[in-house]
């Protein structure tokens, strides 16, 4: 049993925090955010020179083997400061199938982690929700190669990635694991429409149409029809990380306003004082040492390869929402008014954990995996 | 990071098991089950552990302790509750006998810790009383000197077991003093001394295991006054502390999950069994999630321990966090027993009365050992700085 950082990860931890400190400060976050895709290239190339987009890939790719630790610590500093960058959507997601793919890993992870291939998975449909099985997209054969058709939803980094890895029908019924293929697109290739949307967070995503867009065999990243458990995985992944973020939220929410209570006068007294009050800042940190608990014990057993994985992930994400809910809501409640104003991080942060627990399933999506497991 | 326990951990949890299942046996666990033989029955567990000189995880070896490591403790604890034996009374080994180790003369320590370790002195706790639960400072059993001896005057309240209780150790107020804290006196009382009379309070779960007791110039030496006289707060402190860090009972939740979802598996509601329920399923889940971030809690708590820091302020969030998943535990399995958990006395139901025995008594959880509403008290105070 160990629970302190090795120098390396604290490290980490330190310079990420440091850097977030310098680059977002809360007014440059709101002027990134308003127009796509909501972040800066500019830091996208200081994140590379950093390393930052090498943690989560073997060494042997060039990446930092940083496991679910690494970037856990990375994730939960990018969450104090609600950062835009798409580290989930073009690392974890679209570099971390390029990982699992023998086919592709050599072309694709170095330029993931040299920053200069954007990516995204375009995973979700408007008839499955959160159910990467649900899906109604098709890559049907033509010619030498394969064609393919469909819709895509609310594409995490739709609208800045340059790459897209999409999911698609190749065999079997709409809600098969089996029969799933996946397909590397350019972003700018004919057939392909893309649609960007922001979401309450400030992040733009994109609903993307593909229309007869040919499609070459090399362009798929596992043999055809096998691609449910990578796809699965990396879900899992982005997961993980997704929630190491909200625990960063989390934290800047509980301390600003716990700061705020105890400077806010009404009645002649901080508000601070008041004792109901006190008891729901303390309900606030036990759900936010719960979540902290959670995602030590799932970090610990993914890094760990253990057989508890998984029911340690989904109780995470269970958690991460309930928590979220909790601590968002009652950060803007103990605002008062001031929690209702645009100005404030309060109630963007509250927005951003919304989209986390929504993001993957939400937490009564998440609960009924987890009986379903235990079963 | 890991959570993972060493090798040497995991070599010691394997005698631990070896030893538990030899000592704990049938016979002894239907003795402890049934009222009647409780007290003897308890003592004699206590019997077996001290013979194998396991009786006292955190004392020292030099009083008889095993000077385990936190990390041992609790892999103690994991192996007791996984097959269902009890914790030894807390009342000597946990609670006093900490307190006459660390503040005690010698000549206590050589007439109480020996008997406590054996199991031969029962001991009860006289803190609470009718005017100071919560607000324990605002006691006001009243201890006067008269030559060698202290006259004590007053009342203890929800003592439990003092009708089997030997000895007393007893916040008595010694001076009236300015700050309420100070003034106390920690006293080890005889309980057999002229002018005790205890009588009995029947709890919600229908047993009589708590008691008020009163004091009516009862003589104790001053031999038996712990360290100082007025400085018995400090010495009262160290022993909620401690108290409260024990309370989590991650061990015994898994337990009685485990017994719910077997329970669960069997039960049937419209043919189907209860734990097919999608409604019980998501209950179960949220209840067994709050265990594993418990769990985790615990151990990061430990770590900290066993780098020498704390118990801190933690505790009190493990006191919570711990009393909380108990009662979740108790009510699901109170609702699972529907209107069987409602019958007073052998109805032939299974479960029932387990049931609803353990939810009325689990009650208890969230009041004692400073309330879970005083523990937000002082996590309010002491993490959060409001």
């Amino acid at each position: 049993m160990n629970f302190d950082l090795s120098e390396d990860d604290a490290a980490l931890q330190d310079s990420v925090a440091r850097w977030v400190q310098q680059r977002y400060p809360f007014d440059a976050r709101r002027k990134l955010a308003a127009q796509a895709p909501g972040f800066s290239r500019a830091h996208w190339r200081e994140m590379a020179q950093l390393g930052w987009l090498a943690v989560p890939f073997d060494e042997a790719l060039g990446g930092l083997d940083g496991g679910a630790l690494g970037t856990m610590l990375l994730m939960e500093q990018l969450g104090k400061g609600l950062v835009l960058e798409p580290y989930v959507g073009s690392v974890l997601l679209f570099g971390g199938l390029m990982q699992r793919s023998a086919a592709q890993r050599g072309e694709w992870v170095p330029k993931v982690i040299d920053g200069s291939a954007l990516g995204a998975l375009a995973c979700f449909e408007r008839d499955g929700r959160d159910d990467l099985a649900d899906v109604q997209t098709r890559l049907q054969p033509a010619g030498d190669g394969w064609r393919l058709d469909g819709d895509k939803a609310l594409v995490l980094n739709g609208a800045g990635a340059d790459q897209l890895i999409v999911s698609a029908r190749s065999s079997g019924d709409r809600f098969d694991t089996a029969g799933l293929s996946l397909v590397r697109i350019d972003a700018s290739a004919a057939g392909v429409e893309r649609t960007p949307l922001q979401l309450m967070d400030g992040q733009w995503v994109a609903n993307v149409r593909f229309r007869d867009v040919p499609v070459a065999a090399s362009q798929l990243l596992f043999a055809p029809g096998e691609a449910w458990q990578p796809l699965h995985d990396a879900a899992d992944q982005a997961m993980l990380a997704l929630s190491a973020e909200a625990l960063g939220v989390m934290q800047v929410l509980h301390e600003t306003t716990l700061d705020y209570v105890k400077t806010r006068k009404q009645f002649g007294v901080t508000i601070g004082s008041f004792q109901v009050l006190q008891h729901r800042l303390v309900d606030m940190y036990s759900a936010l040492e719960q979540t902290r608990s959670l995602l030590i014990r799932a970090v610990c057993s993914a890094d760990a390869g253990s057989a508890e994985a998984r029911r340690d992930l989904l109780a995470l994400k269970v958690m991460v929402g309930k928590a979220g809910r909790l601590i968002g809501g009652e950060a803007v409640q103990m605002h008062g008014g001031m929690g209702m104003t645009d100005e404030l991080i309060v109630g963007h942060g509250m927005k951003r954990l919304m989209v986390i627990d929504t993001s993957f399933g939400n937490a009564d999506v998440q609960r009924t995996r987890f009986a379903a497991l235990a079963a | 990071m890991d959570t993972r326990f060493s090798d040497e951990d995991m070599a010691f949890r394997d005698l631990v098991r070896a030893f538990l299942q030899q000592a704990w046996t049938p016979e002894l666990a239907a003795r402890i089950d049934a009222d009647a033989s409780y007290p003897q029955a308890i003592v004699e567990w206590q019997r077996r552990l001290f013979e194998r000189g396991w009786v006292a995880p955190g004392w020292t070896k030099a009083h008889g302790g095993c000077e385990w490591s936190p990390t041992q403790r609790y892999i103690y604890e994991l192996e007791r509750s996984a097959i269902g034996a009890p914790e030894v009374l807390p009342f000597g080994i946990k609670m006093v006998g900490p307190v006459i180790i660390k503040y005690g003369n010698a000549e206590q320590q050589a007439r109480f810790l020996p008997r406590i370790l054996r199991g031969q002195d029962w001991w009860c706790q006289g803190y609470s009383e009718p005017g100071a639960g919560s607000d324990l400072a605002a006691l006001k059993t009243r201890a006067e000197r008269a030559g060698d001896h202290y006259v004590v005057n007053g009342s203890k309240i929800w003592t439990t077991y003092a009708q089997h209780a030997d000895w007393m150790f007893c916040l008595v107020r010694t001076e009236a003093s300015a700050r309420r804290q100070d003034g106390i006196s920690f006293l080890l009382i005889d309980m057999k001394t002229p002018g005790i009379r205890i009588s009995p309070i029947i709890s919600i779960d229908g047993e009589h295991s708590l008691n008020e007791v009163f004091f009516d110039d009862v003589r104790v030496p001053v031999a038996h006054l712990i360290g100082e006289q007025d400085k018995g707060w400090t010495y009262a402190k160290s022993l909620l502390a401690h108290e409260r860090t024990a309370i989590a009972g991650v061990g015994d939740s898994k337990r009685r999950i485990q017994r719910l979802r077997e329970l669960a598996r069997r039960e049937t509601s419209g043919g189907k069994p209860l734990l097919d329920d999608p409604l019980f399923q998501a209950r179960l889940a949220d209840t067994e999630i709050e265990l594993m971030a418990l769990e985790t809690m615990e151990l990061r708590a430990l770590w900290q321990a066993s780098k020498g820091q704390g118990p801190g302020a933690e505790s009190s969030l493990l006191k919570i966090k711990g009393s909380e998943v108990q009662q979740a535990i108790q009510q699901l399995m109170m609702d699972m027993a529907g209107l069987f958990g409602a019958v007073l006395g052998d109805s032939g139901h299974d479960f029932g009365n387990e049931a609803r025995r353990s939810f009325m008594y689990g009650r208890a959880a969230t009041i004692y050992g400073g309330s879970n509403e005083v523990q937000k008290n002082i996590t309010a105070k002491a993490v959060l700085g409001l």
